[in-house]
C-alpha cells in the first residue's frame, strides 16, 4: 500500500510515489499538447467575429420564429427524396456488404492471404469517408440530384454493414456448422442451413440500425447537391429565409425522431 | 409396422418471422415501396452517362495521387485538422463529464437530470455538419467554428455513454466510499471514478477517431480543416489532388484507429 510520512504519521496515498511523477508527468504532456493546439488555432481566429456570438445567436434566433408554415407543402417532395436515398442507399449497401463480409470472416474467407486483406482494406477505406464526401464526389462526377445521394449513402454504409456482418459471422457456434457439414451436405449448402440461419437476426438489426443512421445523414447530403432535404435547406440559407429554414429543421428533427422509434421498435421485435 | 405407412414429410426451414400474415405483408408492402420509389425517383441518365468518362479519370488519378502540387496546401489541412480535433474532443470530454454526471439517474437529483438529459438530446439531434453552419454564421470562418461544432457533438455521445456507464455501476464500492465519511467529490472521486475510468478512456480515443473523420466535413461548409482543402481540389476538378486527400484521411484514420485499438488493451 502507498504511504506518504506526514507530519510523523503514515498516510495513506493513491499511487506510489514513482507512479504518482509518472502520472503527473503524462498529465503535463497532455496539457502542453492541448496548449500549443489551441494557440494554434487561436492564431487563426479573429476574436472580434467570435465575441460576439451571443449577439449574433438572439438575432438569428429572433429572426427564426416563428417558421414558416406555409412553406411546408413545398417539403414533402424533399421528405420522400431523403426517406428514398436512406432506403435505396441502405438497401444497395447490404446487398454489396454480404459478399464482401463472407470474404473477410476468418472462418469462411476463401483465402486468408490474398482475399481477407482486400476485403478488409475495402471495409476500411468505405468507413473512413463521410458520407458527405462521398456525395462531393460523387455530384461532380454523375451530377446533382437523388442518384448521387442513393449511391453516397450505400458506399458510406458498405464498410459500416460488412464489419458488423463479419464479426457476426466470426462469433458463430462452429458445432451447427460441423453438424451439417456432417449430414454430406454441399459447400453452398453449408452456408444455406448451417451459416445463414444463424447470422440472420443479427442481419436484420444492423440494416434497420444502419437504416436509422442513414436517414440522419441523407438530410444532410443537399447541402453539396445530392438530393433530399438538404436542397431547400442549403436554398432557405442563401437566401437568408429563416422562417423557412427553422420550419426545415423542425422537420428534420421529426423525421430523425420517427426512424429512430421505427427502428428501435424493429430491433426490439427481432432481438 | 406403422412406421413405415406414415406419410412421407418434407422438413423445410423455419422462416425468420413466423406469422406468415405478417411475412406476406411485409413483402408485399417492400414490394410497393420499392416500386414507388423507384418510379417517382428523377434521374438524369444522359448526365449521369456524360459522367463516366470523367468518374474513369477520377479513378485513374489514384494511380498515381498528386501530392506534390498542392502540397502546402493539403499539409496545412491536414494539420488543422489534427489541431482541431485535438482542442474539440478535450473540450468536449471535459464539459460531457459533469452534464455526464447529471444526467446518471443514480446519483443525480430529478431536476438536474432533466436539464442534463435535455442537453444531451439537443446535441445528439443535429447532424455535425448542420451545426457547422450555424457556428460558421455565428463564429465566422476558420477553425474555431469547427472546433465548436465537435466539442457540441462530442458532448452528447460522450455525455450520454459516461452517464450510462455511471448507472450500471457497481453501488457498493460507492456505498463503501461513502461509509468512511468521504465528501461528495471525494466519493465521486475514490468510488465512481475508477470504476467508469477505464471504458472511459477507451471512448474517448474512439471519439477522438470520429472527430477526426467529422473534422473532413466541417470543412465543406467553412469550419476549417482538411474538408476546405478538398472541396476546392473538387471545384477545380483537380481529381488528382483530391485523391492524394483521400488517401491521407483514409491512413489517418486507419494509424488512429490501430493505435487507439493497441491503447485501449493497455489501458484495460
Amino acid at each position: 500500500m502507498a504511504t506518504a510520512i506526514k507530519d510523523g504519521t503514515k498516510v495513506w496515498q493513491r499511487r506510489e510515489r514513482g507512479a504518482q511523477f509518472a502520472t503527473w508527468a503524462v498529465y503535463l504532456v497532455g496539457v502542453a499538447i492541448f496548449v500549443y493546439c489551441w494557440d494554434l488555432i487561436s492564431e487563426r481566429t479573429i476574436w472580434a467575429f467570435a465575441l460576439d456570438a451571443p449577439a449574433q445567436a438572439a438575432d438569428l434566433a429572433a429572426r427564426m420564429v416563428p417558421p414558416d408554415w406555409n412553406s411546408i407543402h413545398g417539403l414533402w417532395r424533399p421528405i420522400w427524396d431523403t426517406l428514398n436515398i436512406a432506403t435505396l442507399g441502405t438497401v444497395m449497401a447490404i446487398v454489396v456488404a454480404l459478399p464482401i463480409a463472407y470474404c473477410a470472416a476468418q472462418n469462411t474467407t476463401p483465402s486468408t492471404a490474398f482475399v481477407r486483406p482486400l476485403a478488409l482494406f475495402l471495409i476500411v477505406s468505405s468507413r473512413s469517408i463521410n458520407s458527405l464526401i462521398w456525395a462531393l464526389m460523387l455530384v461532380t462526377i454523375i451530377g446533382p440530384g437523388v442518384l448521387a445521394g442513393i449511391l453516397s449513402i450505400g458506399l458510406r454504409s458498405i464498410g459500416f454493414c460488412a464489419k458488423l456482418l463479419y464479426e457476426a459471422i466470426e462469433e458463430i457456434d462452429e458445432s451447427q456448422v460441423e453438424a451439417v457439414r456432417a449430414t454430406g451436405a454441399s459447400g453452398a449448402q453449408v452456408t444455406a442451413y448451417g451459416i445463414v440461419p444463424q447470422v440472420l437476426p443479427a442481419f436484420a438489426g444492423i440494416s434497420v440500425f444502419r437504416w436509422d443512421i442513414n436517414i440522419r445523414e441523407s438530410t444532410v447530403l443537399g447541402l453539396v447537391g445530392a438530393g433530399g432535404i438538404g436542397l431547400p435547406l442549403n436554398s432557405a440559407i442563401t437566401t437568408l429565409a429563416w422562417t423557412q429554414v427553422s420550419l426545415i429543421l423542425l422537420v428534420i428533427i421529426a423525421t430523425v425522431v420517427v426512424s429512430e422509434w421505427v427502428s428501435a421498435k424493429v430491433r426490439h421485435a427481432i432481438i | 409396422m406403422s412406421i413405415a405407412s406414415a406419410p412421407h414429410r418434407h422438413w423445410k426451414k423455419p422462416p425468420l418471422i413466423k406469422s406468415a400474415w405478417l411475412r406476406w405483408s411485409l413483402g408485399l408492402g417492400a414490394a410497393i415501396y420499392l416500386a414507388l420509389a423507384f418510379g417517382t425517383t428523377e434521374i438524369n441518365w444522359t448526365r449521369v452517362w456524360e459522367g463516366i468518362p470523367r468518374g474513369a479519370k477520377f479513378f485513374a488519378a489514384f494511380f498515381p495521387p498528386d501530392f506534390v502540387t498542392r502540397w502546402s496546401e493539403i499539409a496545412e489541412g491536414i494539420a488543422e485538422s489534427l489541431w482541431m480535433t485535438v482542442v474539440a474532443t478535450v473540450i468536449g470530454i471535459a464539459l460531457s463529464i459533469p452534464v455526464g454526471i447529471g444526467a446518471a439517474r443514480n446519483i443525480a437529483p430529478a431536476p438536474i437530470y432533466y436539464i442534463c438529459r435535455g442537453i444531451l438530446a439537443v446535441s445528439r439531434s443535429f447532424q455535425e455538419i448542420i451545426l457547422a453552419i450555424f457556428f460558421v454564421k455565428l463564429f465566422g470562418f476558420g477553425p474555431f467554428a469547427g472546433v465548436v461544432t465537435l466539442a457540441f457533438a462530442t458532448i452528447g455521445f460522450y455525455g450520454k455513454l459516461l452517464a450510462e456507464d455511471i448507472e450500471d455501476m457497481d453501488p457498493a464500492q460507492a456505498e463503501a466510499v461513502r461509509s468512511t465519511g468521504a465528501g461528495w467529490l471525494q466519493w465521486l472521486n475514490y468510488g465512481v471514478q475508477p470504476q467508469v475510468m477505464p471504458r472511459m478512456i477507451g471512448l474517448g480515443l474512439y471519439r477522438f477517431d470520429i472527430n477526426f473523420r467529422e473534422s473532413a466535413v466541417v470543412g465543406i461548409v467553412g469550419g476549417g480543416g482538411i474538408g476546405a482543402t478538398l472541396n476546392t481540389a473538387f471545384d477545380r476538378y483537380e481529381f488528382d489532388s483530391a485523391a492524394a486527400i483521400l488517401l491521407f484521411i483514409i491512413a489517418i484514420v486507419m494509424a488512429v484507429e490501430y493505435s487507439s485499438g493497441y491503447l485501449r488493451r493497455w489501458v484495460q
